[in-house]
């Protein structure tokens, strides 16, 4: 059958940010499809010139709602590398057991509020109350174990408070790490109940081969610093940025685009996932097994189980770290410095994956010059074209115009896209 | 929903967003433990970031972000034309925020520095929502205080009288009993900067930046001379002055 329709669908729900799909059908073939951010810019670039370095992590934060520890610790590392300030141990642990607060938090906000509804059938995950009470409270419970986790560590869930340059302004208390490891301990239960229930989901199939950013350093699972590699066998020191992102512009979008060798590339946990596997927590190793899970996968619907796989590992390795934590005296957590001028990259690891900031510092301790590469940007190109690749064996399948772009929405929101984060 | 006895009617309410980092929505969807109870009193309209029904028959519209484009102002406008009552939600809305941060370098500088040759629409400044339309209620910070927002949404929902802490940030610092950072050499905005936080950051030893904005009655030329007595540095302090564009009209006093 020969159709013609256009999917417009303006200012998508269920994302973080304003981005629009546009596809194009015309005698029953696919015309043009696109991913288009819309998203308002606010040049952070631009306002971080001339700002005092110490102050820079309470301003980069702001870039995003969802992932301001990411991007605190971000310009923290690139200040601290481009100073010469070398953070001690225990802050250096307060500041990865944040992360994990973090990326917890932000992957039970996706797979259970705002991805599971696709799934389900549902607008929202309002209904969801009624008919699966369980697993929504098991999303709730996570998420404020997230949460919880920052806010002992730095002081709010949102806009860190106490990550600054040189380690941390203040130490959790040993009494709120310990309520913590119990409230993980109560918690796994949950975790394994809401991954039987993930288990129960179709995953829809399709697979567009692709190029896997993510940092390395081969003795723990990324998200502080490391090698930038890839799937296809990169692999580059951190300051490499650049090589790394190669950022161009389309003028259907306000968000920029990247590659690396080929066409599109990606990040995020299906990222980690592929290029760190044997990393992972035996625990997480044992929920991907579950779902058949298996590097290199290149569904990036899988990214959806990747961050389930994650959640598993982040419980797991917070346990761990609390507990070297509970015999730390919690007394050494911020190097003095002077300042100087220097120029360095801060790579982290964000739940939406690898998160670039460069600074470039006077002898003052102003920064001159700034850059930040979010995760999502690095995912534009891949969502662009993984869209036109889907589209067209939609149609192939005979799918309708209804089919299209429910699939089409679902694919944007697995890459759980932070777009004013992107566009910043 | 019965409150002290009595039927309350669940808010009709809508979110939106506009330049921002979306962090005050996101909020809504924190503090879980009182999560249902929370939702128990709103019938959510139109919450694109966590819903795709869109419905425009809203009452009470939550306004996230500031305005820095052309289609903003429109679409806030419509948010108005319908809403019956309009809070401004979160810093940059009610001060313009951080973005404000980029208002003294020139659009043309930003956008060529960010985009290169690329046609961007912009303004030259981050506005606040009231820069445009009228705003009933203002909920300050960055991000918002959770608590702060059940209060007052539970104040709308019972027809109570709502209002902001008029005192400083440093009432709930000395509250939580936290060494004044004066003390320790910096220069903190908790003097000026209206409470309702719980000093989170001093609390976290880190400076009040003033995300809240002046409290009611400031004593702005005292705090400067509190500033210069302590040797501090004035440069650091308008630095953090103009942090979330909360102060302009003292800043441009100062001259």
């Amino acid at each position: 059958m020969k159709v013609d329709f256009n999917i417009d669908i303006h200012h998508l729900p269920r994302v973080e940010g304003h981005g629009d799909i546009r596809i194009s059908v015309k005698d029953g073939k696919l015309a043009d499809a696109k991913w288009a951010v819309v998203e308002t810019p606010r040049f952070f670039e631009v306002m971080v010139k001339g700002l005092s370095a110490e102050r820079v992590p309470f301003l980069t934060s702001r870039i995003c709602g969802i992932c301001s520890i990411s991007h605190s610790l971000a310009s923290i590392r690139s200040l601290e590398r481009a100073m010469q300030i070398t953070p001690p141990e225990t802050a250096r642990i307060i500041r990865l057991l944040a992360m994990h607060g973090e990326t917890l938090q932000s992957h039970a906000l996706h797979l259970f509020f705002l991805a599971a509804p696709d799934f389900a059938g549902t607008p929202s995950a309002v209904p969801l109350l009624q008919s699966h009470p369980e697993v929504v409270e098991a999303g709730l419970m996570l998420k404020e174990l997230g949460n919880e986790l920052s806010i002992a560590t730095t002081g709010r869930a949102t806009h860190p408070v106490s990550l600054v340059l040189g380690g941390v302004s203040k130490a959790p208390s040993k009494q709120r790490l310990a309520e913590i490891k119990q409230m993980i301990a109560d918690r796994k239960p949950m975790l394994d109940k809401a991954t039987e229930f993930f288990k129960t989901l179709t995953i829809p199939d399709f697979v567009r081969e692709t190029e896997f950013i993510s940092l390395y350093d081969g003795e723990s699972y990324p998200y502080i610093g490391g090698d930038l590699v890839t799937t296809d066998g990169v692999r580059r020191d951190e300051n490499d940025y650049l090589a790394m992102t190669n950022e161009y512009t389309v003028d259907f979008s306000t968000s920029k685009f990247t590659k690396v060798s080929r066409e599109s590339s990606a990040a995020g946990a299906l990222a980690r996932f592929n290029n760190n596997y044997d990393l992972l927590h035996p625990q997480a190793k044992a929920a991907a097994e579950a779902f058949g899970l298996k590097p290199v996968c290149h569904n990036p619907f899988m990214n959806n189980v990747a961050q389930l796989v994650e959640c598993h590992h982040l419980v797991a390795d917070a346990e761990e770290i609390i507990d070297r934590l509970l015999d730390d005296d919690l007394k050494d957590i911020k190097a003095d410095y002077k300042p100087r001028a220097g120029a360095a990259t801060g790579a982290v690891e964000a739940p939406r994956g690898v998160l670039y900031h460069y600074m470039e510092t006077d002898e003052s301790g102003k920064v001159v010059k700034g850059d930040c590469i979010i995760p999502t940007t690095q995912n534009n190109a891949n969502i662009h074209y993984d869209l036109h690749a889907l589209a067209e064996q939609s149609l192939a399948q005979g799918k309708s115009e209804k089919e299209v772009e429910k699939l089409c929405e679902m694919l944007v929101r697995s890459y759980d896209p932070c777009i004013s984060c992107s566009v910043h | 929903m019965n409150h002290l006895g009595f039927d309350i009617e669940k808010l009709k309410i809508g979110s939106f967003d506009f330049t921002c980092c979306e962090g005050c929505q996101l909020q809504l969807a924190n503090k879980e433990s009182t999560l249902p109870e929370f939702l128990a009193l709103l019938d959510i309209r139109n919450f694109r970031e966590i819903s795709s029904e869109r419905l425009d028959d809203y009452d009470i519209a939550l306004v996230e972000g500031s305005i820095t484009r052309q289609d903003e102002v429109e679409r806030l406008k419509a948010i108005r034309a319908q809403a019956k009552v309009l809070v401004a939600y979160g810093t940059c809305a009610c001060f313009g925020g951080m973005n404000a941060q980029k208002n003294k370098f020139p659009k043309e500088e930003c956008i060529r520095t960010v985009y290169g040759d690329k046609q961007i629409d912009t303004m030259q400044e981050s506005h606040k929502i009231s820069d445009f339309v009228t705003v009933d209620y203002s909920i300050p910070g960055c991000p918002v205080n959770k608590e702060e927002v059940e209060r007052i949404v539970v104040s709308i929902a019972t027809r109570s009288p709502i209002a902001l802490p008029k005192y400083p940030v440093c009432v709930e610092c000395k509250q939580r009993l936290n060494t004044c950072l004066f003390d320790l050499g910096e220069v903190c905005l908790g003097p000026i900067s209206r409470a309702g936080c719980d000093a989170v950051c001093p609390s976290g030893k880190t400076v009040c930046l003033g995300c809240r904005g002046p409290a009611d009655g400031i004593n702005y030329d005292s705090f400067v001379q509190l500033v210069k007595d302590k040797e501090l540095s004035t440069d650091e302090m308008n630095e953090k002055l103009a942090f979330y564009n909360g102060f302009t009209e003292y800043l441009n006093h100062e001259g």
